[in-house]
């Protein structure tokens, strides 16, 4: 048997867990049995968490088409600039978790597939800090909905009272996209070799690409609302 | 199922013999509390999850008992309306979130789904023991809000009363119910997973057992459903908690809007309940037929269309609320719809008995009673569907007893055809049969007595949840607790004579019921990688032969041999 | 036309023109679901006599051809039959959709826990509706704070009544009596208590009872005036930044004070609340209102008390709506500003147990 073979024999030997270790398959196709079942269970996953963010986005659709007028003034108290440079953060990282995830499964490119789960990471945590100057220049500006609300219009608290509620779940989400990215890093630093056919940098880059996603859809529905024209 | 022949058969256990003398069961591997508490096998887990909810079952009876008593007389003599409130919701709640919707598949399904289709654990393990815990956790946060004052919005945690009115300790029993949903999905994508990569060589998607296909619809959605419940219930918390407006009437939101969300989980939420029992029935109707199902395909696209038409029934509930009449006719046309093919399993069920060897074991009694209360539960059914009855019996007794029918009736008598029926298998004892046959019995009398006249004093218009109600209504409700007494009998029967069984019980032999299925074809209880050898699958389920002779009377002893 | 197959203890009464409609849907799925349950029963039971283990009846394979065309035949057969009911139910539905032009308009607001109602002539009723009979009667609901659900069932009626938003039903009353009115949608507390009852009468006693509402009184106008003036408006006013219990319709209802005590609201409370506030403070408020011992007389405190009991139901039902003036139909010299609500807060007749309740004498 070759080097390569070799190596991923071992690979396949140290990633197999159990029941996928007893399928009466022999190293390598046991384990691209098991990655292939990992990957389909978070497909499974992000399908259930797209009926999630669907169920928003169908909030935010009944309640714009019942107050289409405040809706775009109270989108026109965001902050275009941040909002817009959070989606260019957030679009990157997401390219560079692309790459990650295609050079851990190519031998000899460790040292990639750190650099890019690394920048990924940084990416993510600088997509938080804008947020949370972004939140605090809401807080200055009265944007939370209650009693001192900066804006007449009543539907307004509404769409804030959306506006909070969905950045803070993409938050939510994206922090653990961070904190699943961080673990391979540290896992890789413990044992060197680690992310080099993972079925688990697949998933948590699967992950991280539908957190980004959900990005997309928010970006021109908080942002972009009421600015066109 | 399969004839259960192996690549290897004599390394599989032979189902004349006692287990002695073969590997350790699952049960005698570990005795700590550690060994439990951080398992990964799948049959644990699942005796872990039949501990609680078989905890969360007698504490939902116990608050649907003290309603039952409330309601003999007319007046609140026994508690005071505020508490009458909490009482109902605890019941609602607790019975829904934490018994009904694990029951069949977190424990059944659990220890069996792997086991039927020849696999030696779910996809993901460690996966199955975290969504226990988080079961565990949401139910305990649901119990602290009880405990801490509890809470009186009702299960559906109607906005705004959840948001803006209740006093009550709503926040932390929704956050419970959140949790529990996390447990819900992990366990959807375990089972699914398990499906589609573990099956055993052989074992095709049309040989799968209807047990497997339900398990595999209803997880369906779990996945699919149970997110849009989980965002749902955050927006309450989110109200509640923040003063976020999202649904408050008062500042431009709309309460409609949460009732739509909420039974588009809500309402497949139903079919979570009844799938999984359908399941178990397909099982138990066979094996005590002595017969292969009638029309297994048929059977197994109906559970499909279930799943799949139950997404688009959920407006039924809200015909009162103002829909427009478009909407109404649709909604009950897919309502009428999505009764066509529960139909088809009724007659496909009756069908099989035909030309049988039927035995009258207690969990034959079961499914039987499973048949009558499911079609009266889903005959009902069709009186809701229709726009102008609903109008006239929407909150009201009625739809209490239709749906007592379907989730009472039709999945707690399958739930316990399933625990008895795979009794032997999962604790290796067997149970007092006679016994056992008297609590079925009793439990569908009781049953019936308690919920047919339900259905009266609604049609007459008592309404729902309601701690005093026109003495007019008095016999009805005096009937129904009667009932309720017996059923509360019922019901504790099996906790001890199956608790009993666990310590004086007989051995069970491999398959004393003589089944067809891959589970049968190891030792009973199953050891921890739960099959000797690789198990191959060479035939199509319900392998079973009703000219064969009738098998042996007393299943203890092992001298009868499989009829395969 | 099958009514005669239930007996009368199981019917409830039917007093509109949609009730019979119903009935009759009822009845034909009722003999439809029987037919079913008697086939499925039947054969089960036969079968599992028929086929009971050891039995010498003939077993053996069944043909493949006749499983399917067994399967095919009863999807079909189901498939018919529930399309058949869907379309018999929904015509019937929809031709009972729309209330006639010349329907009497009522509007209807639920608040937790009692039904107000107020008709076109401006009278308003506490958990009672008056209509006469052969009418027909639109309804207009809304909700002061929760969803409710106005459900009469002797007319096979129900509609939920929304915060902020108005849903409409109607029906025609055909037998005079007195007939349950229940709220459906759980709603809190007293959700079993807020009940009522519609009184359909014969159309001259209705124009009869129409000009006997009684006119507004003295003692409660002074009590609204002294209410703004001396300063209670301030706190107690639901708009007020004050956190102080609102008054509007808190007569005879019992509230919950600190202590876990609670007290019903009745003349002697709201004196003493009036002169010791700080004896009996309602739960979940703090024990801010000044006394006013000294500084109102018996006459002022006795009008306020009137006032309390009777005035403070200032909550405008038809702006509440927020319907065009054109909607807002008069009696000739009556405005609904003028009318005044009922006397009865609580309607005794549908608390359980009390004398006279209930539906109609048959």
């Amino acid at each position: 048997m070759s080097a390569g073979g070799d190596t991923l024999a071992r690979t396949a030997e140290r990633h197999l867990r159990e029941p996928w270790d007893e399928l009466g398959l022999q190293g390598p196709p046991a384990f691209a049995y098991q990655r292939a079942g990992a990957t389909f269970g978070i497909w499974i996953f992000i399908a259930s968490e797209v009926l999630f963010f669907g169920a928003l986005f169908l909030l935010y659709t009944a309640m714009r088409l019942e107050h289409a007028a405040d809706f775009a003034a109270a989108a026109r108290e965001t902050n275009i600039v941040y909002g817009t440079l959070n989606t260019v953060l957030l679009l990157t990282s997401g390219l560079f978790a692309a790459i990650a995830s295609q050079a851990a499964e190519r031998e000899g490119l460790r040292r990639l597939t750190l650099w890019c789960l690394t920048i990924t990471v940084l990416l993510g945590l600088a997509f938080m800090v804008v947020k949370g100057l972004e939140y605090h220049e809401d807080f200055e500006k009265n944007l939370v909905p209650g009693a001192h609300f900066a804006l007449e219009r009543p539907a307004t608290q509404l769409f804030f009272g959306f506006y909070w509620l969905s950045t803070a779940l993409h938050a939510v989400h994206l922090s653990i996209g961070i904190g699943l990215v961080l673990r391979l890093i540290w896992k890789e630093w413990r044992a060197p070799g680690f992310l080099f056919e993972s079925p688990q940098v697949e998933v948590a880059m699967l992950y991280w690409g539908f957190v980004d996603m959900i990005w997309i859809f928010l970006y021109p529905m908080l942002y972009l609302d009421g600015r066109s024209g | 199922m399969s004839s259960g022949a192996s690549s290897d058969a004599s390394s599989l256990a032979n189902p004349r013999e006692l287990d002695l003398g073969l590997p350790v069961s699952y049960l005698a591997e570990g005795r700590t509390v550690a060994s439990w508490l951080f398992t990964t096998d799948h049959k644990r887990i699942a005796i872990l999850y039949a501990l609680s909810i078989t905890f969360f079952f007698f504490v939902g009876g116990a608050a649907a008992t003290l309603v039952r008593l409330e309601l003999f007389t007319p007046q609140g003599d026994l508690v005071g309306a505020d508490t009458y409130n909490k009482l109902f919701s605890l019941h609602g709640i607790v019975m829904v979130w934490f018994f009904l919707i694990p029951s069949i598949p977190t424990t059944m399904g659990n220890f069996l789904l792997p086991l039927m289709i020849g696999a030696r654990d779910l996809a993901f393990p460690k996966l199955n023991l975290i969504s226990w815990y988080l079961n565990m956790a949401g139910g305990l946060l649901t119990l602290a809000a009880v405990l801490a004052g509890g809470i009186d919005t009702g299960w559906t945690f109607y906005v705004p009363y959840s948001t803006v009115f209740s006093n009550t300790f709503v926040t932390l029993a929704v956050l419970g119910v959140f949790v529990s949903g996390f447990s819900t999905i992990a366990t959807g994508v375990n089972f699914i997973a398990t499906v589609h990569y573990l099956r055993a060589p052989g074992m095709t998607w049309f040989r799968l057992p209807l047990f497997v296909w339900s398990m595999y619809t209803t997880s369906l959605i779990f996945v699919l459903a149970t997110p849009v419940l989980a965002l749902t219930l955050l927006l309450v918390i989110a109200e509640r908690t923040f003063d976020l407006p999202i649904f408050d009437p008062a500042r431009g939101g709309d309460p409609i809007l949460f009732q739509h969300l909420f039974w588009f989980y809500s309402h497949p939420a139903v079919y979570i309940m009844i799938l999984p029992a359908m399941g178990v029935i397909s099982e138990v109707i066979t094996c005590y037929a002595r017969r292969r199902i009638f029309g297994y395909s048929f059977m197994v696209y109906a559970l499909v269309a279930i799943a799949v038409i139950g997404f688009f029934t959920w407006g039924h509930h809200m015909f009162t609320s103002g829909m427009s009449p478009l909407a109404a006719l649709v909604f009950s046309f897919l309502s009428f719809i999505v009764a066509v093919p529960s139909a088809i399993k009724v007659f496909n069920w009756t069908a099989t008995l035909y030309r049988g060897q039927i035995g009258f074991e207690s969990p034959m009694l079961y499914a039987l009673g499973f048949l009558g209360l499911f079609t009266m539960g889903g005959l009902t059914g069709l009186f809701l569907a229709s726009v102008p009855i609903d109008v006239h019996v929407q909150d009201t007794y009625f739809v209490v007893a239709h749906f007592h029918y379907i989730m009472v009736g039709a999945s707690v008598s399958a739930y316990f055809a399933g625990l008895h029926f795979w009794w032997p298998k999962v604790t290796g004892r067997m149970y007092p049969e006679s016994w056992a046959r008297f609590a079925a019995i009793l439990m569908f009398f009781g049953f019936n007595l308690t919920f047919f006249p339900q259905f009266i004093a609604g049609y007459l218009g008592m309404p729902r949840r309601y701690h005093v109600y026109p003495p007019e209504f008095q016999v009805w409700n005096v009937l129904s607790s009667s009932g309720a007494a017996v059923l509360a009998v019922a019901y504790l029967m099996p906790l001890g004579y199956l608790t009993w069984s666990l310590f004086f019980g007989s051995r069970a032999v491999n398959d004393p019921w003589n089944a067809s299925g891959l589970e049968w074809r190891t030792t009973s209880p199953p050891p921890r990688q739960n099959f000797f050898g690789h198990p191959q699958v060479i035939a199509r389920p319900y392998d079973y032969h009703p000219e064969a002779s009738p098998p042996a009377e007393d299943r203890r002893i092992s001298e009868q041999g499989a009829l395969t | 036309m099958f009514e005669s197959l239930i007996p009368s203890f199981l019917r409830p009464e039917a007093a509109s023109v949609q009730a019979a409609k119903v009935d009759a849907i009822f009845i034909g799925l009722l003999l439809i679901s029987s037919a079913i349950v008697l086939l499925v029963v039947g054969l089960v039971v036969t079968f599992s006599i028929r086929f009971r283990r050891g039995s010498p009846a003939k077993r053996g394979e069944l043909p493949n051809i006749v499983s399917r065309e067994f399967e095919i035949g009863w999807t079909a057969a189901t498939l018919f039959v529930f399309v058949f009911i869907f379309w018999w139910a929904t015509s019937i539905e929809i031709t009972a959709y729309s209330p006639p032009k010349n329907a009497i308009e009522i509007h209807v607001v639920g608040k937790q826990w009692m039904w107000k109602t107020q008709g076109p002539s401006g009278a308003r009723e506490i958990n009672e509706l008056h209509v006469p009979v052969g009418a027909p009667v639109r309804l207009l609901l809304t909700s002061q704070d929760v969803i409710h659900s106005f459900y009469v069932p002797a007319f096979r009626l129900k509609r939920d009544a929304l915060p902020y938003q108005q849903t409409e039903a109607w029906f025609e009353a055909t037998k005079i009596g007195t007939y349950h009115l229940l709220c459906t949608e759980y709603c809190g507390t007293d959700h079993s208590r807020m009940l009522g009852r519609v009184i359909v009468m014969e159309p001259q006693d209705y124009a009869l009872w129409l000009t006997k509402q009684p006119e507004r009184d003295g003692l409660a106008e002074l009590g609204e005036r002294l209410f703004s003036e001396r300063g209670c408006s301030g706190c107690h006013n639901a708009g007020s930044k004050v956190h102080a219990p609102s008054l509007a319709g808190i007569w005879g209802q019992s509230v919950p004070l600190e202590g876990g005590r609670t007290a019903t609201v009745d003349e002697a409370y709201i004196r003493d609340s009036i002169l010791q506030p700080e004896r009996d403070v309602v739960a979940g408020y703090e024990p801010i209102m000044p006394s006013y011992e000294g500084k109102l007389s018996d006459g002022e405190i006795q009008s306020l008390v009137t006032y309390i009991r009777h005035g403070t139901d200032r909550f405008d039902l038809i702006g509440s709506l927020n319907l065009s003036p054109a909607q807002n139909i008069c009696a000739p010299g009556e405005t609904p500003q003028d009318a005044q609500p009922n006397q009865t807060l609580r309607s005794p007749a549908m608390v359980p147990g009390a004398p006279g309740s209930g539906r109609a004498q048959p």
